[in-house]
């Protein structure tokens, strides 16, 4: 089916239903009951999700199949949302001509930085688009402030053109009539589920790219980008000029980036020049490694996950450790409190960076390596080479 | 020519600055074949070693002063620092008002331990690993690094003043004959390019006069053959580690009164570092001081205000600018060696 491989349609398959049924299965808990902070339900978080899975599927297509690390693809997403929030400023506040045109800015910024930073590969490839995006991130903050409204950000104001406007359009962000943050609660005992029209659309939208990256994965192109990971001197030696199909795959990746800072832009139209700041760029990168970079699900995983950790650990402060820790004896608890403290509320970047090492060192496929370690284990017969003698004679002698 | 000449001088300490980072980074791109994306946090705990220490000398008791009284009729309460009671008031004071600079002695052995337990406890396990991951890695441990210091010292800036003595400024104009006024230079700037100029000569002297520098050189130029000979070139490599994170946490030192030390400002730095780098020339050591005041003093040209209202912007943008163009012309950099890094 929509021609994909039996496990390709699986893994399809499992992200849609996570995807559509997601306000159920981040809501597990009541919402009055104690453990309601760990909800993550609501619209504006799992926008979050589908929005940087987004972009995280894009980052991938670039890295995970190419190798080349972009540490500058944060100015894409912010690209695209001032362009989505210029559209609204100047046409109407309908979000489709605002998506549209973040994909179609994105797409050539990043063929102008791809087309001077693809003549090098490498570490100078790094250094090159994290000059780029900083130059941008500066230049947002300076002189383009005609355009980016500098520190302020961004946004739509009321005497701004609008000509698309009638005179009962909505004057929040729309899709034809339909309203971004209208939102149907569904009641059932003490549960509350929300489902928002604009989550859905990021849902859908998530969808759709993500089964164009399982495309991008399975086809010819796709092969051509691993074969300039794997050894891009034999590629050049058998005749093939790599550099159309890597600045392809970046150009393809922007346009992933600007599509979710254009919808970033859509659930909220405000577009500040930090969404560029090269931290901005660290932090895909990390979804992605978390995730298992070169995988098809992992960038979902890895951005789900630390968007949901980051919402989750910011909200626990002191006294939420002292109600968890108070079945201990009171020293302990207070020994407790003080050692996880450093690590929770504003203090989740330190857990970030730690996380992000252990994964980088001991687990450099992502969590999705480590999802398979773990079924190996589970594995009655193990394969050939996690034999003791297959070991040893791959081992060469030092 | 006047203004000319203030620029220069205007880009003298921030060129000293990068220069000093570009330094150590070189030196450990040179002979580890490390991409180290957390020697900016070194610059930054460099920095905040001067803040502790100036924390720690104005540790103080109170005392009830019973002579005095504050605006309630009570005896006033004194502050005294340790410091003052150990070596007298006049010693004392001193001591404090010359915090920064005796930071340095104070920073030398903290920033070599820093840089061996990462080099052994981390970065030696990726030596063989992609460039990618070095960078991923270091990367997380500069967060780490930087989220540490946030947590004991705070997001805001902590104002760490200079001695008294070099409060205020040289009329450095009227030396050279022009208008009084015309070139106004702080003191402080003059001592930190002067520092700057001492230690980058005290590297150099370093690897090019000693046994231990001529081994490291030769371990730059062929790690394999220098291993042959019999050489624990691992050891040299891990103390080059160690010398290269304190050259980074020298810098931070003394940089702190022209900077308030925030627990950002080596990711601020490190980008440029790395701009410079890349612009003198990757493992080129003098490539990366002689790059390094160049940005510093084009920098500084490019915020004139004739420059400015020319190419709006420019001032934002030059470093990265030269950056883009040396990579496509010669990527190599200015003082690189043909064929290092030059895919």
């Amino acid at each position: 089916m929509f021609g994909l491989g039996k496990h390709d349609l699986k893994i399809l398959i499992i992200v849609a239903i996570l995807a559509l049924l997601a306000p159920f299965i981040l809501n597990p808990f009541p919402a009055d009951s104690a453990m309601a902070q760990f909800n993550a339900g609501y619209p504006d978080l799992m926008q979050r999700f589908a929005i940087y899975g987004i972009f995280a599927i894009g980052f991938n297509i670039l890295f995970g199949l190419t190798g080349y690390l972009s540490f500058g693809h944060a100015a894409f997403l912010g690209v695209g949302s001032y362009a989505a929030v210029w559209m609204f400023k100047l046409l109407s506040m309908n979000v489709l001509p605002a998506i549209l045109l973040s994909v179609i800015v994105a797409g050539l910024f990043a063929l102008l930085i791809g087309f001077i930073s693809l003549r090098r590969s490498g570490i100078y490839f790094s250094i090159l688009t994290l000059a780029f995006a900083q130059m941008s991130f500066n230049l947002a903050y300076s002189v383009l402030t005609p355009l980016t409204n500098g520190e302020t950000g961004l946004q739509v104001y009321n005497d701004d053109p609008q000509i698309l406007m009638g005179p009962n359009s909505s004057t929040v962000t729309n899709l034809f009539g339909l309203e971004m943050r209208s939102t149907y609660t569904l009641h059932i005992g003490s549960w509350n589920f929300d489902f928002a029209v604009g989550y859905y659309l990021c849902a859908l939208i998530m969808l759709a790219m993500f089964y164009l990256s399982i495309r991008i994965f399975r086809s010819p192109f796709g092969m051509m980008l691993r074969a300039v990971k794997s050894n891009q001197t034999r590629m050049n030696y058998t005749g093939l000029n790599a550099r159309p199909y890597t600045l392809a795959a970046f150009v393809i990746s922007g346009m992933y980036a600007g599509l979710a800072g254009g919808l970033l832009a859509s659930m909220d139209p405000l577009a500040g020049a930090e969404r560029m700041q090269w931290t901005a760029s660290g932090e895909v990168v990390l979804m992605t490694i978390l995730g298992g970079a070169g995988t098809l699900i992992g960038p979902v995983l890895g951005s789900g996950f630390i968007k949901y950790f980051e919402n989750i650990f910011s909200k626990i402060n002191e006294n939420v450790l002292h109600e968890w820790f108070s079945f201990l004896p009171q020293g302990l608890e207070n020994i407790m409190v003080w050692m996880v403290s450093p690590f929770v509320g504003s203090g989740w970047h330190l857990t970030l960076g730690m996380l992000f090492m252990l994964i980088v060192i001991f687990l450099p496929g992502g969590l999705v390596q480590g999802g398979q370690k773990i079924m190996h284990l589970f594995r009655r017969d193990r394969p050939e080479d996690d034999k003791p003698g297959a070991a040893r004679q791959s081992t060469p002698a030092e | 020519m006047d203004a000319l000449i203030l620029q220069i001088l205007n880009g003298l300490d921030k060129g000293s600055a990068y220069a000093l980072i570009a330094l150590g980074l070189t030196l450990i791109f040179g002979t580890l074949g490390v991409v180290n994306f957390a020697h900016g946090a070194l610059f930054m705990i460099g920095s905040f070693c001067a803040v502790s220490l100036s924390k720690i000398l104005n540790l103080s008791y109170v005392t009830l002063d019973e002579t005095q009284t504050d605006f309630l009729g009570n005896p006033l309460k004194v502050k005294t620092p340790y410091v003052e009671s150990i070596f007298g008031a006049d010693l004392g004071a001193s001591i404090i008002d010359w915090a920064v600079p005796l930071a340095i002695l104070f920073s030398i052995p903290i920033m070599i331990a820093i840089g061996f337990i990462m080099e052994r406890g981390l970065i030696k396990h990726f030596y063989k690993r992609p460039h990618a991951d070095q960078i991923l890695v270091t990367f997380g441990l500069a967060i780490v690094l930087q989220e540490i210091v946030k947590h004991y010292f705070g997001a805001n800036p902590i104002p760490t003043p200079a001695p008294d003595v070099f409060k205020g400024s040289l009329d450095f104009g009227v030396l050279l004959g022009f208008d009084a006024n015309a070139i106004i230079y702080p003191y402080w700037r003059l001592v930190y390019f002067g520092f700057a100029a001492v230690v980058i000569s005290a590297v150099f002297a370093f690897l090019q006069f000693t046994t231990f520098g001529m081994v490291v050189r030769a371990g730059m130029a062929d790690r394999e053959t220098v291993g042959l000979l019999g050489i624990n070139i691992n050891k040299r490599f891990t103390i080059m580690f160690g010398i290269a994170a304190a050259v980074a946490g020298l810098a931070g030192v003394m940089y702190a009164p022209i900077n308030s030390p925030n627990y950002h400002m080596g990711m601020d730095f490190l980008v440029l570092s790395f701009v410079v780098v890349v612009v003198g020339g990757m493992g080129s050591l003098p490539g990366a001081v002689a790059a390094g005041f160049l940005l510093g003093i084009l920098e500084s040209f490019a915020s004139m205000n004739e420059i400015k209202a020319l190419i709006p912007g420019i001032d934002q943008i030059i470093i990265y600018v030269v950056a883009i163009i040396i990579l496509l012309v010669r990527p190599r950099g200015l003082m690189g060696k043909a064929g290092m890094m030059e895919d």
